[in-house]
């Protein structure tokens, strides 16, 4: 099989990685000492320059979201590492935390040394218990070596970590919501602004980073800001773990340099789509971003390729639909998650996602009617953009785009009360 | 029951927190760990140590899915529902266990041996179907898989008790 790229993911193959003995016997903490030898700014400086951007979706640039943090705040500053990974069809913040906690934890430490914070929050979704278990290991480890807690490495500085386990709702994971969240309440967004850097967890300026960004930092430390630059594309710098799974032989993670081929990583990476048959749709970076077709399994997997294409490259999470696969009854299954999830505070968002899944049902299920497509385009428009946070607008991703490129599934399932391909075209409409 | 020692596991935890309140969601994890679900007197002493009414700690409950605010079975069963799974066939892994363990999703086996869930995306979609019993991860479960689960569980339910 073709070699991965492994920088964040860099010795996750070797046993025992994940104690600290073995850890730092393969160089870890090593750019954490490095970085404490710095001035901050200068550590914030090698992150900008190496063009790293923001792994959690919306791919900001993460020395500059660092430098915007207030200055002269009256209040302290704070770091939240945001783990609560769960977009459908990603898995790699889950991948770090279980096999290379202290690579996270290093990260984390240098990040909020670097915003000159002294409590960094880690936020796990709750439903990964081990994941919270072998990172809270790690950072009792840590803690007992003297890399975390006060008088760090003897230089007299102080950060404290504080490992924090969300407790199911996937709002959480939207910066405001989780700040909300970690200060005991229910995960409602705020309004921005201010935003997170000027006033965020407890009022104080705030840097909210996702798991896979934060544990990116020490090997831009280690090797420099202008190695990792050397990796990827002239825009998307570095390397990228892409969460590929659906209809593929070797679902899993891959890290590869920003820019890889759609079809290289299906292909070589994934084993090629499963029982040899041809892609139908690719959704490229979790289920909050629009649907691709086949035409575009060439392009380069980078920020402003996918973009061009169409779609965004989000969290990364590939996953691949066969020839086979109801588009109608994917789409309903995707839309039914931001219905179960849509946190409830904004009504558009609420009771708009509830009609969208009344609808798909009642196309996938022989009841649709001719005027429920415009009907379905109609209610998308009245969720864009309506709302506090954008969960409401990536429910709507997935509808917009299908529609556009597969228009003739919805048709079909109106004028045959049935699916075109799969399982639900062979059986009866009443069994269906 | 909410002793004294488990009061004073989350007291322990919120002092860490800059501010109190921020042990919520903690403490409410302590307190179901203790008792199976978030009972009245959970949310009592939630409420005590956060310094917090209790109709807070009830909409914090109710806002968020991993707690419960009702006994649930000896074992349980959550199945993910979400894309990659559902393309992996969750949906035939549901239906076994519907059917192997005698309960429907959403509901507790009447004699508390079961309680069997659909949920949201877990975050293993690179090895779809998957499953969490009491939290831990089952994965690459395809429908036979399912049903020696099934079996396995409901022999070991069986048993009696190991002293
Ligand atoms: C509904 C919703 C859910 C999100 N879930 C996550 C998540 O689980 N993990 C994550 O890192 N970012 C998530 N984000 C993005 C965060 O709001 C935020 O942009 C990100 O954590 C910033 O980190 P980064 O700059 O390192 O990417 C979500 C956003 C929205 C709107």
């Amino acid at each position: 099989m073709a070699e991965q790229m492994r920088v964040v993911t860099k010795d996750i193959e070797i046993p025992g990685i994940d104690t600290l003995a073995v850890y730092q016997a393969h160089g870890g903490y090593a750019a954490l000492r490095k970085a404490l030898a710095m001035e901050p700014v200068a550590v914030m400086e090698e992150v900008k320059i190496s063009g790293l951007r923001g792994r959690g979706g919306a791919g900001f640039p993460t020395g500059m979201k660092w430098s915007f943090l207030a200055k002269g705040s009256s209040k302290p500053t704070y770091l939240a590492c945001n783990a609560d990974e769960s977009e459908p069809g990603t898995f790699k913040d889950r991948m770090i935390m279980e096999r290379l906690p202290h690579r996270l934890v290093e990260g984390v430490l240098i990040s909020a040394y670097a915003t000159g914070t002294k409590t960094a929050f880690i936020y796990i979704r709750g439903e990964l218990k081990q994941a919270a278990r072998q990172v809270g290991r790690a950072i009792q480890e840590a803690y007992d070596a003297g890399l975390a807690g006060k008088n760090i490495m003897g230089t007299g500085i102080d950060i404290d970590i504080i490992l924090h386990r969300g407790a199911g709702a996937y709002i959480c994971g939207e910066e405001t919501a989780l700040m909300e969240s970690l200060e005991g309440k229910r995960g409602y967004p705020r309004l921005k602004p201010p935003f997170p850097a000027a006033a965020g967890i407890y009022g104080g300026p705030t840097v909210i980073n996702n798991c896979e960004t934060l544990s990116t930092v020490p090997l831009i430390l280690a090797n420099g800001g202008a190695w990792y630059a050397g990796i990827g594309t002239e825009k998307s710098k570095g390397t990228r773990i892409f969460c590929v799974s659906g209809h593929v032989n070797k679902p899993g993670n891959y890290e590869l340099p920003m820019g890889t081929p759609l079809r290289t990583i299906i292909d070589d990476y994934a084993g090629g789509v499963l029982g040899g048959k041809r892609v139908k749709a690719i959704i490229p970076g979790g289920s909050s971003t629009p649907m691709l077709d086949a035409s575009k399994l060439d392009i380069p997997m980078d920020y402003e390729s996918v973009a061009a294409a169409g779609s965004m490259l989000g969290a990364a999470g590939v996953i691949v639909l066969d020839e086979d696969t109801c588009i109608v009854g994917a789409v309903l299954r995707m839309t039914e998650f931001y219905r179960d999830e849509s946190c409830g505070k904004c009504t558009p968002c609420r009771e708009g996602t509830y009609w969208l899944v009344e609808l798909l049902e009642r196309l996938e299920h022989g009841g649709g009617r001719g005027s429920d497509i415009a009907l379905l385009r109609d209610i998308c428009d009245n969720i864009s953009g309506k709302s506090f946070c954008p969960l409401g607008d990536a429910a709507t991703s997935s509808i917009i785009s299908s529609i556009k490129l597969f228009a003739d599934e919805y048709l079909y399932h109106v004028t045959q009360g049935r699916c075109l391909v799969g399982e639900g075209a062979r059986q009866a409409i009443a069994a269906h | 029951m909410i002793s004294d020692a488990i009061k004073a596991k989350m007291l322990a935890v919120a002092e860490r927190y800059p501010e109190r309140r921020s042990a919520m969601l903690p403490a409410l994890h302590i307190a179901q760990e203790a008792e199976g679900y978030v009972t009245p007197e959970g949310m009592q002493a939630v409420a005590e140590v956060v310094g917090c009414k209790v109709d807070e700690v009830e909409s914090i409950v109710s806002f968020y899915s991993m707690y419960f605010a009702h006994p649930v079975g000896q074992r349980v069963v959550k199945v993910c529902t979400s894309l990659s799974c559902y393309l992996r066939g969750c949906d035939r892994v549901m239906a076994t266990l519907e059917h192997d363990l005698g309960v429907q999703r959403g509901h507790t086996r009447a004699d508390g041996a079961f309680t069997l869930l659909g949920v949201e995306c877990l975050a293993s979609c690179g090895t779809a179907p998957v499953l969490q019993l009491n939290d831990e991860f089952i994965e690459q479960v395809t429908p036979e898989r399912a049903a020696e689960l099934a079996r396995e569980w409901q022999t070991q339910t069986a048993a009696p008790p190991s002293a």
